[in-house]
């Protein structure tokens, strides 16, 4: 075998050739440290900083808005301690959803440990947030609203845009981890009322290890790292310069031709969704049918294990992932499976491909071929099915 | 993660599929993550002739599932019920830490299938 399929570009992504060519620059001839006076350093910082602007300018933000972290994580920790810190005179209720990524669910437990209440909102069997509840949920106290653009495993695109209006009535900060959404759809800060967000560059064809928090301007935030001055007091710590060269980068490569790439990915997304429905039996299609990431295909392969499936695809070539209990650390079906109700059977035999600008129709093709032979062979010695076909009869 | 002769019992699963009129049948499930492994065996004489197995569950579950039938072919009954799921880890070469609940069902099938032959031929005497 060797050919690579890689549909697991939700997870991470290749890093592009232009970017490898600056971060080689960067590392090579530009290793000054940025905060230094003399020319050699001011070259490093000159790098970072128009990175900064590439960055801010295509989200609608300015350059001192952007606070360069050491991914999506940090950025999504930064975001909400930093917003408890500063604001827990004024309130300590936080709204957040139940399907978010585990660096802002588990952020907030974290606070819940610390006297703070959060409201983990439910959402609809499409993944999309109750707003009803939302408005609900909101009282005095509540000092920030926490929703994701776009989800990681199911690709359903959450209303940003209308939630951002509400929390701009209630005067309360709005933070969307647009992790998955950058560089897939548009991101206008303004336009959707944000006070933060998170982007993390190894989505979106960068390198891994950096990324950023956007934090409009007057947003009362306290930092999580202690030590010096680096960006804007909000985050110490010698910058990741090669990192941040490249990820200015990424994005600006990200960012052109989106409207292109997306007609591209839908139709090779949809051509996948199709056939696998017209191939395989009793396979349910999760997410939202419109509302969606362009990449990405959630799907539950029922009387099958997700685990196992992945590793037949492995030796097809073929790099997926599931939201089974089986491949997590803690035995429990994916949390955002769960929120949208599948039952935990279902959620085990669950699977993710999301495509990448490197998919082509041969691989859609591919997939279609193999992936069916692969659900028939573990299905051919699974207990469930077998009773499933006996009644039946 | 898994050792190479896990993913080739993976690849290979030996002795699959449903028994036909099976001197023993044991179906247990996993309550830690909700998978299910269903173990059938022949009996001659006090002696594990044959075993099958169908299972719904992870790569470690399904090559622990085709090592025990592998491993009790062969064996009396008091042999097969010494098989612990140490015994079967062992034979794949080890397996990881947080998969060695699935060997645990491995060993329950085969006990809960020696358990329901006894019982049958309890009542048939
Ligand atoms: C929605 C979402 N948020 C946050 C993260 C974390 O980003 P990073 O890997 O850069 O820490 C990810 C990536 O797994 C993600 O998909
Ligand atoms: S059967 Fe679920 S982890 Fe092995």
């Amino acid at each position: 075998m060797n050919r690579l399929i890689y549909l697991d570009n939700n997870a991470t992504t290749q890093v592009h050739p232009e970017v490898v060519e600056i971060m080689d620059y960067c590392l090579t001839e530009c290793f000054g440290n940025p905060s230094t006076v003399y020319s050699f350093g001011r070259k490093a910082k000159r790098l970072m900083d128009e990175s900064r602007e590439k960055i801010a300018k295509m989200i609608d933000a300015s350059k001192d808005e952007i606070v360069f972290t050491s991914g999506g994580t940090e950025a999504d920790n930064l975001a909400i301690f930093g917003i408890a810190k500063a604001n827990k005179d004024k309130g300590k209720h936080i709204i957040t959803s139940k399907i978010e990524h585990h660096a802002v669910i588990n952020s907030c437990k974290a606070l819940e440990k610390d006297g703070f209440e959060v409201t983990y909102l439910d959402v609809d069997k499409y993944g999309i947030v109750n707003l009803e509840q939302l408005e609900r949920s909101i009282k005095k106290e509540t000092i920030l609203i926490s929703i994701m653009h776009a989800n990681n495993e199911i690709g359903t695109i959450e209303p940003i845009a209308e939630i951002g209006k509400i929390a701009k009535e209630h005067k309360i900060y709005f933070h969307s981890d647009t992790v998955q959404s950058i560089g897939k759809i548009r991101v206008d800060v303004k336009e959707m009322n944000l006070d933060m967000i998170s982007i993390s560059s190894h989505k979106l064809y960068g390198p891994k290890g950096v990324g950023c928090l956007y934090v409009k301007k007057g947003t009362r935030l306290k930092p999580i790292l202690y030590g010096g001055e680096q960006e804007h007091r909000l985050r110490a710590g010698t910058e990741n310069v090669p990192g941040i060269a490249g990820f200015g980068r990424a994005m600006e490569l990200a960012i052109t031709d989106t409207d292109k790439e997306n007609e591209r990915l839908t139709r090779l997304r949809d051509r996948l969704q199709e056939g696998l429905a017209k191939r395989v039996k009793h396979i349910i299609f999760n997410g939202h049918l419109t509302e969606r990431l362009p990449n990405t295909l959630n799907c539950a392969i029922q009387f099958i294990e997700g685990e196992s499936l992945i590793l037949k695809l492995d030796d097809l070539g073929i790099c997926a992932s599931t939201g089974s209990a089986c491949t997590s650390a803690s035995l429990e079906p994916s949390h955002v499976l769960l929120a949208i109700g599948l039952p935990h059977e279902i959620a085990h035999g669950s699977l993710r491909l999301s495509l990448g600008r490197d998919t082509t129709d041969e691989d859609i093709d591919y997939v279609l071929d193999v992936l069916p032979k692969a659900v028939d062979e573990l299905r051919a010695f699974s207990p469930l099915y077998k009773e499933f076909l006996k009644k039946g009869k | 993660m898994y050792s190479e002769k896990v993913m080739e019992h993976f690849r290979h699963p030996r002795n699959v599929g449903e028994m036909e009129n099976p001197d023993g049948t044991g179906r247990v499930g996993n309550p830690v993550c909700g998978d299910i492994m269903e173990l059938y065996i022949k009996v001659q004489d006090g002696v594990i002739v044959d075993a099958k197995f169908q299972t719904f569950g992870c790569g470690a579950a399904i090559a622990t599932s085709s090592m025990v039938t592998e491993l009790v072919k062969g064996k009396t009954l008091d042999e097969a019920l010494k098989i612990s799921n140490k015994t079967v880890a062992e034979a794949l070469d080890g397996l990881p830490a947080n998969k060695l609940h699935c060997s645990v069902l491995a060993e329950e099938a085969l006990q809960a299938a020696i358990e329901d032959y006894r019982k049958k031929e309890g009542a048939n005497k």
